[in-house]
Order: structure tokens, then C-alpha cells, then sequence
């Protein structure tokens, strides 16, 4: 072979491969969606869900989804982003900081299940919140942090150690060199870390079934009060998200529309999905904006 | 072995500092030293040029004069700026920053706007009163010869501006916490010719009120806008006098091979 035609060869190889990828990625998303939408409906977003008969919707499921979601982010945000300006901006190169950067990555790679039975003896049990969301938001916090941790700190990384000079020399202190100019050069790297962890959140059911449980309570959209039992803001309640629901509708359900329920909830978890992604991107582009006056 | 020890060292009158180095040395790492005993003295509102090769210390000297080499090397001697030794623990650097800002070799606005490139130093020390914010834009964009260019667009990010212009903004941007001394760390090497000529416009103006020490590999550029230049070589200034001695009459005979161009 010449080396114009390995060239050509090598080319090929590649277009073909990531062919395979798109095709995947658009064959699922195309099935999940052919086969949901027909039964998205606005009665099956706005209804409660149905333990023995057909024709049950997602209303709760989907509350709960979004709100475990923004739970999660409030609780693990801050932590993350403590933990990565320490990595980023503070810690020596030592065994210390190779031991955290260690535990980040095995604990990323932990098996959700296993999060979630943490979470259930911890929470659950040791400190008596129940089957709640407030478990089930702290379970995930430990199964978001580690990654959120090293995506801030790779975008906080990825700034210029001559932006870090610049503050210094005009006499700024580190921590408002930090906070001025590093993390809002970093904010989307840092967005992007939110929006990852926020699509893995609303996919996760492994960590929720042994947290937030799998049944709802009654809910009531009209009761403000978050220490109320029945409010829906109230976070000691058990709560089922999207994700949980699917699982449960083809494993325990007895529903007879079982199949038309999670391929409509499947859908719907896309949908929020892609919605939260765009929606992320958009307000954290305003806000880079405002902070750095790009166009 | 060459001879290190300096050739001429010139001396001004105390009145006459803005600031004094005595023994300066510097360590990385605790044991390798980039510079040796140094001591030097730069007078006011004047330009000094510091030349030498390659891994001469010049920059690292330059570094240490504002303490930006505290958390990467130890440095050892006086740093004198108003008969008080600035090279001490008990010292407050940030302060010490305003007094003595620094340009750095490659551009490096922040990712804000013109105006909050110049505002956030100020802003974040506690200035609160707008129209003064507005006045020191205004009057640091004016000395740093960039208020014409940029007057209608200081709420454009500053990233949008070419590259000398990013420079002259670094440059207003230290102006605007009225410094006595300036630094500069190579300004013009990231720039072309066109801008590098109007940077050395604008220090020049700027001679009438600050003292400005330049490190530069560029000799033209130390003869053409500096008053004073002094020669290091591995880690030792081996000659310091007026800029026009240096360039025609060098004393030491490393200095004259370093003009001649046979090395660095």
C-alpha cells in the first residue's frame, strides 16, 4: 500500500467506527423516543401514578425527579467546589493529596448500588431519616460528589496560572484571586461538571430504591409548608423519581399498561434530560457573560 | 572557570532610590541557587533594562523584588523600598503589590471588561464610589495610551483587544492602583513590531512618574528606551551602569561578548 492509499484506509477505519457510535446513540434515543412519545400525554404528566389499574401517570415521579435533582446539586455543589479549589488551587503535591485524589477516583467508580446500600444503613437506618428524600439526596451526593469534584477542578485547572499571577501582582489576596478571576474563567467548565452530574441524577435508581424508596406518599401541591407530612416541598417524605418508576413498573408492577407506562416515563426522562441540559447551558452562558463580558 | 565577580556596579545618592536590593539571593528547592548576592539600586523615574542571556536570574531577580517568588523559592537579603526592609515575613505583600506592580511577558487581561479589568483590584480593596472608579479608568487608560483606542467600548471584554493593546491595558490596569514602581517582565516579546514600538512610547511617557525596571532579551530595546541597564550572567549582575556605558564602553569582558552577540 502506498502511503496515500494507508491514509485513505486509516480514514476510512475511523469514519466507520464512529459511524458505529451515532448509529448506537441515535438508534436508542430514536426507540426510547418513537416508542414514548405516542404515549406522553398531558393527562399521563399531570395524574397520579397507578398501582393496580391502567391509565396511571408520573406526576409525583416527575416532581420528584426534579426535585431530588435540586436538592442534590444545592447539597453537593458547594462541597465540590470547596474540595476542587482545595485540589486546584491549595494542596502541595504530597501523599495527602494523592491519597484524596485517590479516594475521588475509586469512590467515582463505586457501583451505585453499593451508594445506595451505604446510604440505606447510614440514613436510612443509623440516623433515622427513613425512606426519604432527604436520604436519597444524601446518597446521591456521595455518588455525585467525585465526579463533580474532578470535573471543577479540571476547569479550574484548565485556567491560566498566568490569570493567577495577574491577580497577585496587583496585590489581590489568593482567596479573591480565586474567587474574582479563577473560578468565574472556569464557569463553563464548571456548568458542564453541574450538567453531567445532573443527567447522571436523574437517570439514577439503584441509589434512590434503597433511599427514597419506592413508593409515594400522598402529595399535596398546595401545601406550602415543608415541615407539613403531606406537602410536597416536604423532604421526609418517601418519594419514587422517573427512573425508580421504570424499575418498578417492569419488575413489581402489576399495572397492565406496564409497557406503554416506562417507555412513556422513558421518554420523559430524555426529554427532562435534554430540557435541563439546554436549560443549564443557556443561564450559566448569561451568567459568563455578565461576569466576563464575552459576546 | 569565568570570572563572576562584577565588573562595575554604578551607585546613586540615597535621595535618589526607589529601591535598593542588598545581597539578594535566590533558592529553589532549598539548594539550587539562580541568583547570587546581588545589590543593586534603581533610581527614580527612570527606565532600567536588565539584560543577560537565558537562565542569567534576570527574571527571577525581577520576581523577587515584588515577592511573586515567595511560594516557589527562598529568597535571602534586603529589599529596601522607603528604608524599610520589604523582604521580611511581617511584610504585607498585597500591599507591597500596589506599591510595586508587574507586567508580565505575555498579556494576560482577565476575562472581564476593559473597565473591570481595570475596577477589580480596586473594587475588590473596598472602593465603592463610581464616579472616582470611572475617574482612575480614565486617567490610567489616558497614561497608558490606550483611552483613544478603547474609550467607546469599556464594557467590551478586554479579550477582544489585539494583543499590544492587551498589554497596555495590563499596563493601566497596574497604573490604577498608583504604583511607585513598575515592573516588567519581558513586555514586548509576545508583540510585533508595530505594537512593540508603541509600548515603548507609552513607558517612556510614563518615566516622568514611575520607576520602571524592565527584563528584556531584546538589547535594541534596552538601548533604545532604557536609561540604565544591568548585565546579568548565571545568576551574577556583572555590570550595572548608565545604558549608553554599557552598550559602548562595557567594562567587563563577559558583558562585551554578551553585547557582541558571540553568546545568549
Amino acid at each position: 500500500m502506498t502511503e496515500h492509499q494507508k491514509d485513505r484506509f486509516a480514514t476510512g477505519v475511523i469514519y466507520f467506527l464512529v459511524g458505529i457510535v451515532v448509529i448506537l446513540l441515535a438508534g436508542i434515543l430514536g426507540n426510547i423516543l418513537i416508542n414514548g412519545l405516542p404515549h406522553l400525554s398531558w393527562h399521563f404528566l399531570t395524574s397520579e401514578s397507578s398501582d393496580f389499574q391502567a391509565g396511571g401517570g408520573v406526576r409525583d415521579q416527575l416532581f420528584n425527579s426534579v426535585y431530588l435533582l435540586i436538592l442534590t446539586t444545592i447539597i453537593s455543589l458547594p462541597i465540590a467546589l470547596g474540595a476542587a479549589i482545595y485540589l486546584s488551587e491549595y494542596a502541595r503535591d504530597n501523599w495527602i493529596t494523592h491519597l484524596i485524589r485517590s479516594t475521588i477516583e475509586i469512590l467515582s467508580s463505586l457501583p451505585s448500588i453499593v451508594v445506595g446500600l451505604f446510604g440505606y444503613l447510614l440514613f436510612v437506618v443509623q440516623f433515622g431519616f427513613g425512606f426519604s428524600i432527604l436520604s436519597g439526596a444524601l446518597a446521591l451526593t456521595f455518588f455525585n460528589l467525585p465526579i463533580l469534584t474532578s470535573n471543577i477542578e479540571e476547569s479550574l485547572k484548565g485556567v491560566s496560572a498566568t490569570q493567577r499571577e495577574a491577580g497577585l501582582a496587583l496585590g489581590l489576596s489568593n482567596w479573591k484571586t480565586i474567587r474574582g478571576i479563577v473560578v468565574p474563567a472556569a464557569l463553563p467548565g464548571i456548568i458542564t461538571g453541574v450538567v453531567l452530574s445532573g443527567g447522571r441524577i436523574f437517570g439514577e435508581a439503584a441509589t434512590l430504591i434503597y433511599t427514597a424508596g419506592q413508593s409515594g406518599s400522598l402529595v399535596d401541591y398546595h401545601n406550602w409548608n415543608p415541615l407539613s407530612p403531606t406537602s410536597f416541598l416536604n423532604v421526609m417524605r418517601p418519594a419514587e423519581t422517573l427512573a425508580v418508576h421504570i424499575w418498578k413498573v417492569n419488575t413489581e408492577g402489576i399495572i397492565s399498561d406496564a409497557t406503554a407506562v416506562s417507555a412513556a416515563t422513558g421518554a420523559l426522562l430524555v426529554l427532562v434530560v435534554i430540557i435541563f441540559n439546554l436549560s443549564a447551558r443557556y443561564f450559566g452562558n448569561k451568567l459568563y457573560q455578565k461576569l466576563t463580558a464575552a459576546k | 572557570m569565568e570570572n563572576l565577580s562584577p565588573a562595575f556596579i554604578t551607585t546613586f545618592e540615597a535621595s535618589e532610590r526607589a529601591l535598593t536590593t542588598e545581597h539578594l539571593d535566590v533558592l529553589y528547592g532549598g539548594t539550587i541557587q539562580k541568583l547570587f548576592d546581588t545589590s543593586l539600586q534603581f533610581k527614580r523615574n527612570s527606565i532600567t533594562a536588565l539584560i543577560g542571556a537565558s537562565g542569567s536570574g534576570k527574571s527571577t531577580f525581577l520576581r523577587s523584588l515584588n515577592r511573586m517568588n515567595d511560594t516557589v523559592a527562598t529568597v535571602n537579603g534586603k529589599i529596601m523600598f522607603h528604608g524599610l526592609n520589604v523582604n521580611q515575613a511581617n511584610i504585607n505583600v498585597y500591599e507591597l503589590r500596589k506599591s510595586i506592580g508587574m507586567v508580565f511577558q505575555k498579556p494576560n487581561p482577565f476575562p472581564k471588561s476593559i473597565y473591570d479589568n481595570i475596577t477589580y483590584a480596586l473594587r475588590a480593596d473596598g472602593e465603592k464610589n463610581q464616579q472616582k472608579l470611572a475617574t482612575i479608568v480614565e486617567e490610567s487608560l489616558r497614561a497608558a495610551a490606550l483611552w483613544d483606542e478603547v474609550k467607546d467600548k469599556l464594557n467590551q471584554s478586554a479579550l477582544a483587544l489585539s494583543g499590544g493593546q492587551q498589554q497596555r491595558l495590563c499596563i493601566a490596569r497596574a497604573l490604577a492602583l498608583r504604583p511607585e514602581i513598575i515592573l516588567l517582565d519581558e513586555p514586548a516579546s509576545a508583540l510585533d513590531p508595530v505594537s512593540t514600538s508603541k509600548l515603548e512610547d507609552t513607558l517612556k511617557q510614563l518615566r516622568e512618574k514611575y520607576t520602571m525596571v524592565m527584563v528584556t532579551h531584546n538589547m535594541q530595546q534596552a538601548a533604545r528606551i532604557s536609561d540604565y541597564t544591568a548585565f546579568f550572567h548565571l545568576g551574577h549582575a556583572i555590570e550595572y551602569d548608565t545604558t549608553t556605558n554599557i552598550f559602548t564602553n562595557p567594562q567587563g569582558a563577559i558583558t562585551e561578548a554578551y553585547i557582541q552577540g558571540s553568546f545568549g
